[in-house]
C-alpha cells in the first residue's frame, strides 16, 4: 500500500486515540444501516450487530463462536421437573449505561427483566405500541403462546412459567429480541414524552455504550468501564457504514477499517494472498435446499425424490454458484449445530442410477417446475443460476424442467400453497442455534401450508422432533435429532444443496475475533495491536 | 416578473397533486405485500397478518387511505417509516443535505469544465481539439458509473493514496452536523483540518457524479455555439474587428446559453433524485440509496413521502431555471 496513505491513516488513528491516552479504536466497515437500536423491534442481522451485541446483554448468552448457551445477566437458573418453570438468579451489581438524557440510580434487577418481555407481550404495557412495535421475533418464536407468566420472586430472582414444556426456551432467551432494557430509562423517557428514545438512543448493560449515529454513515460507541465481564479492550468502536463490498475491501487495504463482513466472492483469493489480512472462515448456520411438493404425484413417492437428488451434481453448484464459498449439505441442519449427524451418507451423484430408479418407479417424460428466488441470500447467492444447473442435470435423466420466478413477496407467499406446482429453491438461517429451529419450523407437520415448503408431514419424523422439544436432557435430545436426520434422508422431502461458508477478512493487527455461527459480528474479546 | 413567477407557481398545484397520486399508486401497483416481504422466510401466521394489516391501516378502502395520506401531506405529516419507525420528514431532511451538497458540487464541476470545453470545441470545429473533446464526452456519457467509480477508487485511493476511499469526512473528526452540509458544518466546527478532510472526501464522488452531466453540457454547448456562430450578427461582429474572445465569449456564448441552462437544470433535477450508484459506492448517506432500499422493503410511507419531496425539489429547480431564462432573455418573461 502507498506509504503516504499509510502515514495519513496512522495519523488518523493516532488522532482518534488522542481523545484519551492510549485509547484503542476499532473501525468495522459494516454492510448496511441499522433499522433502529431496539433489537426486539427488528429481525435483521445488521441491526443486531449495531444494537444487541455491543449495547445489550441477555439473561443467557451464546458463547461467541459457538451455539453453546452460558449465563449472562442471570448467574444461574433451574428448570422444574415438569419443564414448565424456569427460575433465573440475576447477577448483582450490573450497571446500565448513562447518557446526557439519563443517569441510572440503581443496578439492573428483576423489574428490568420483566419489563423487557412484557412490553413485547402485553398490550396494556405502555411500550407495547411505541415505535409501531410489531415484535416480530417475540411473536415468531411463539413466545406469546408459550409464556404463562413472568413473576418477580425477589429483586434478583425471576420465574418464567410456561404453558407447555419447551426445551429450546433457554436458547430463545439468548436471542437478540430477549435483550434486557432498563425499566428506569423507559419510565423516564415515557415521562418526558419521548418513549421512542429507547429505539434511537439505546441504554443497555453491554460492553459498549452508544455515543452517536449519523444516519447511513457512522455509528460510534465507547467502552463501558463498568462492564460486568470486564472493560473491553477496544475503547472506541466505530461502524463505518459501507454498502459496497468492493469498497469495503479497498477501505480495509487502506486501513480505513480493520474488519469487514461479506466480501465479494471474487475478491476472496486476493484477500487470502494479502499479507495485511487474515481471512477467517466458517460454515454459516444456514441451509439452502430444493423442496419438492410431497403432496403431488409423482413427488409423493420418496423414491422419485431420491432419484432426482441423485441426478443433481451438487459439486458443480458449489463451484459455479457459490464460487467456492459454500459446502455441500447432506443434512437439513448445518455442521456447526449440535446434534448434526455426520454418519448420514449423502445421495451420491449418479445420473445413470437415477434414471434407472425413475424407470423402476414408472416415471417417464416427467416435466416439472423449479422455482428460483429473485433475491440473493447467503444460502443461495444466485438462485437463477442454480436452477439452470439443476435444469441441465435433470435433463440428463430425462426430466424436463421449466424455471419460474416471482417477485420476492409473491414468491414467499405462493410457495406456501399446498397445491403448489413445482419444487422450490429456498433456505433458512438459524435464529437460536437449536435444531428445533430448523427441523420443526421447516419440516414439522404444523408448518405444512406455511414454512414447510415440502408440505411434508411424516409421522415417524414428527414424533422424534416433538419428543425432542419437550426433553430437557441434552444427550437425549441429541439422539432424537440424529435419528430425525436419518428419517429425513430416507424420505428425501428436499434435495439439501449447500451451507454457505462465511468469510471474514480481518486486518493482521486485530486479534481475538471469532466468526460467530449465528451470523452476528461481535467485538467483545477483540483487541488491536497499537 | 412577479406575475411570471405567480403563473409558474399556479402550474405547481396540479403537478403536486398528480405526484401525490402517482406516488401513492406506484408503490401499491408493485407486486409484493409489505408484510410478507418484511417477514421474509420466517413468514407470519394468518392471525398475525390480519393484526398487522389493521395496524398499518391496509384494511381500509384505498380511497380512504389516499385521502388520509393527502391530508397528512397537506399538514406536513408524511407518516412514519414502517422500518425505522421514524417520521419520513425527519429522515428525508437528515439525508437530503448530503445529496444536495454532492449534486451541487457535481454540477459546478460539470459546468466549469463542460462549458469551456464546448466553446473551445465549437470554435475549433472539425479540428483535432474538437474531435478529442467530443469523443471524450461520448466516452464520459457512456461510462458505466459503477465501473468508473471503482476504477477511480483503485487508482487514486488504492495505488496513489491521494484520496480517501469513501465516506464524507475522516472518522477522526466528530462534531454535530446541524445543517447536514458537511462543508459548512466542518468549516464552523472549529476543528483544524476538518474542512480539508470534507473537501478531500468530496473529490472522487464529485468527479464520478459530474461525469455524465459534464459530457452532456459540453456537447450541448458545442451544438448551441455552432448554431449561434453561423448567425449574421456574429459575422458582423467579426467584420467590425472585435477580438475573437469578445465575439465568442460575449456575443455568441450569451445567446447559446439558453439551451445549455435547460440541460444544466434538468441535470440538477436528475441528480437531486439521488445518485443511487454513486451514493452506494462512496457510502454517501443520501436519499438515492434510502429510496431504493425503501422500495425493496415496500416501506410505503417512505416511498410515498420521499417521491413527493423529491418531486417538490425538482419543481423548485425547474422554477428557478424558468426564472433564469427570464433574466437572460427578457422576451420569455413577457410571453
Amino acid at each position: 500500500m502507498n506509504l503516504r496513505y499509510q502515514l495519513a491513516t496512522g495519523l488518523v488513528l493516532a488522532a482518534l486515540a488522542a481523545g484519551s491516552a492510549g485509547a484503542k479504536t476499532l473501525v468495522y466497515c459494516s454492510e448496511g444501516s441499522p433499522e433502529g437500536f431496539d433489537p426486539a423491534l427488528y429481525t435483521a442481522g445488521t441491526t443486531f450487530d449495531a444494537s444487541s451485541h455491543p449495547v445489550y446483554n441477555r439473561l443467557v448468552e451464546f458463547v461467541t463462536g459457538t451455539t453453546e448457551v452460558v449465563p449472562g445477566l442471570a448467574e444461574s437458573w433451574e428448570t422444574s421437573e415438569d419443564g414448565l418453570e424456569y427460575t433465573f438468579h440475576l447477577r448483582k451489581g450490573v450497571k446500565f449505561h448513562a447518557s446526557d438524557k439519563f443517569t441510572p440510580t440503581r443496578d439492573m434487577n428483576a423489574d428490568d427483566v420483566i419489563f423487557s418481555f412484557e412490553r413485547q407481550w402485553k398490550e396494556d404495557n405502555p411500550y407495547n405500541k411505541v415505535s409501531g412495535g410489531t415484535w416480530e421475533y417475540f411473536n415468531g418464536m411463539s413466545m406469546q403462546d408459550l409464556l404463562k407468566s413472568i413473576d418477580k420472586v425477589d429483586d434478583y430472582t425471576v420465574k418464567f412459567v410456561l404453558n407447555r414444556p419447551e426445551a429450546p426456551m433457554i436458547a430463545n432467551l439468548a436471542m437478540d429480541f430477549a435483550s434486557i432494557q432498563s425499566k428506569e430509562y423507559a419510565d423516564a423517557m415515557l415521562a418526558a414524552g419521548t418513549p421512542e428514545m429507547l429505539n434511537q438512543e439505546p441504554i443497555g448493560t453491554g460492553p459498549w455504550s452508544f455515543v452517536a449515529y449519523q444516519k447511513d454513515a457512522v455509528i460510534r460507541y465507547k467502552a463501558n468501564p463498568d462492564y460486568w465481564e470486564g472493560k473491553p479492550a477496544i475503547d472506541d468502536l466505530v461502524f463505518a457504514i459501507t454498502p459496497d463490498a468492493s469498497v469495503r475491501y479497498q477501505k480495509m487495504k487502506a486501513n480505513e477499517c480493520q474488519i469487514m463482513p461479506y466480501p465479494n466472492p471474487a475478491d476472496i483469493e486476493a484477500m487470502k494472498a494479502d499479507p495485511d489480512i487474515n481471512m477467517l472462515e466458517q460454515e454459516g448456520l444456514n441451509v439452502g435446499y430444493l423442496a419438492y411438493n410431497t403432496k403431488q404425484a409423482p413427488f409423493d413417492n420418496p423414491k422419485v425424490r431420491k432419484a432426482l437428488n441423485m441426478a443433481m451434481d451438487k459439486q458443480a453448484i458449489i463451484d459455479v454458484v457459490f464460487q467456492g464459498s459454500g459446502k455441500i449439505a447432506k443434512n437439513p441442519i448445518p455442521p456447526t449445530m449440535w446434534s448434526y449427524n455426520d454418519a448420514v451418507v449423502d445421495d451420491a451423484y449418479d445420473p445413470e442410477a437415477a434414471k434407472a430408479m425413475l424407470a423402476e418407479e414408472g416415471v417417464s417424460d416427467l416435466s416439472m417446475k423449479v422455482w428460483a428466488m429473485p433475491v440473493q441470500r447467503p444460502y443461495n447467492p444466485n438462485a437463477r443460476r442454480m436452477a439452470e444447473l439443476i435444469q441441465s442435470d435433470f435433463a440428463k435423466v430425462g426430466v424436463n424442467v421449466e424455471i419460474v420466478s416471482y417477485e420476492w413477496g409473491e414468491y414467499l407467499d405462493r410457495s406456501k400453497a399446498e397445491d403448489r406446482d413445482g419444487a422450490v429453491l429456498l433456505g433458512w438461517t438459524g435464529d437460536n442455534g437449536d435444531p428445533d429451529n430448523f427441523l420443526a419450523v421447516l419440516l414439522g407437520c404444523d408448518g405444512v401450508g406455511g414454512s414447510n415448503r415440502a408440505q411434508w408431514c411424516y409421522q415417524p419424523f414428527e414424533d422424534l422432533i416433538q419428543k425432542a422439544k419437550v426433553t430437557s436432557d441434552m444427550a437425549e435430545r441429541t439422539k432424537l435429532y440424529e435419528e430425525a436426520q436419518v428419517a429425513f434422508k430416507e424420505q428425501a422431502p428436499w434435495a439439501t444443496i449447500a451451507h454457505s461458508v462465511v468469510f471474514m477478512p480481518v486486518r493482521k493487527e486485530v486479534t481475538g475475533y471469532k466468526v460467530h455461527p449465528l451470523g452476528g459480528h461481535i467485538f467483545y474479546g477483540v483487541d488491536i495491536a497499537e | 416578473m412577479l406575475r411570471f413567477i405567480f403563473s409558474r407557481l399556479l402550474t405547481f398545484l396540479p403537478t403536486f397533486f398528480g405526484v401525490t397520486l402517482i406516488a401513492f399508486a406506484f408503490i401499491r401497483v408493485l407486486p409484493g405485500d409489505p408484510i410478507i416481504v418484511m417477514a421474509g422466510e420466517r413468514g407470519v401466521t394468518p392471525e398475525r397478518y390480519q393484526e398487522l394489516i389493521t395496524q398499518f391501516g391496509f384494511d381500509r378502502p384505498v380511497i380512504v387511505q389516499y385521502w388520509d395520506y393527502l391530508k397528512g401531506v397537506l399538514h406536513g405529516d408524511l407518516g412514519h417509516s414502517f422500518v425505522t419507525k421514524k417520521p419520513v420528514w425527519d429522515e428525508f431532511f437528515t439525508l437530503f443535505p448530503a445529496t444536495l451538497e454532492l449534486s451541487l458540487c457535481a454540477i459546478v464541476f460539470a459546468t466549469l469544465l463542460g462549458l469551456p470545453a464546448g466553446v473551445i470545441a465549437a470554435v475549433n470545429r472539425g479540428k483535432f481539439f474538437d474531435r478529442t473533446l467530443m469523443s471524450s464526452a461520448l466516452i464520459g456519457y457512456s461510462m458505466p458509473i459503477f465501473w468508473w467509480a471503482l476504477l477511480l477508487i483503485i487508482v487514486f485511493s488504492g495505488w496513489l493514496g491521494w484520496t480517501p476511499v469513501s465516506g464524507r469526512i475522516s472518522l477522526m473528526y466528530y462534531f454535530d452536523n446541524p445543517t447536514g452540509f458537511m462543508l459548512w458544518d466542518a468549516l464552523w466546527s472549529g476543528q483544524k483540518g476538518a474542512l480539508w478532510s470534507a473537501i478531500h472526501h468530496l473529490i472522487l464522488p464529485t468527479i464520478v457524479l459530474g461525469t455524465i452531466p459534464l459530457a452532456v453540457i459540453a456537447r450541448q454547448t458545442r451544438s448551441a455555439m455552432l448554431e449561434v456562430l453561423s448567425e449574421d450578427y456574429i459575422r458582423t461582429a467579426r467584420a467590425k474587428g472585435l477580438a475573437p474572445f469578445r465575439v465568442n465569449g460575449v456575443h455568441a456564448l450569451r445567446n447559446a446559453l439558453i439551451p445549455v441552462i435547460t440541460v444544466i437544470g434538468l441535470s440538477v433535477g436528475t441528480l437531486l433524485a439521488g445518485a443511487i450508484l454513486t451514493e452506494t459506492i462512496f457510502s454517501w448517506p443520501g436519499i438515492g440509496k434510502w429510496m431504493v432500499d425503501s422500495i425493496f422493503r415496500r416501506d410505503y410511507p417512505v416511498v410515498q413521502g420521499g417521491l413527493v419531496l423529491i418531486a417538490v425539489m425538482v419543481m423548485i429547480v425547474n422554477l428557478t431555471v424558468d426564472m433564469l431564462y427570464g433574466f437572460i432573455n427578457p422576451k420569455i418573461r413577457k410571453r
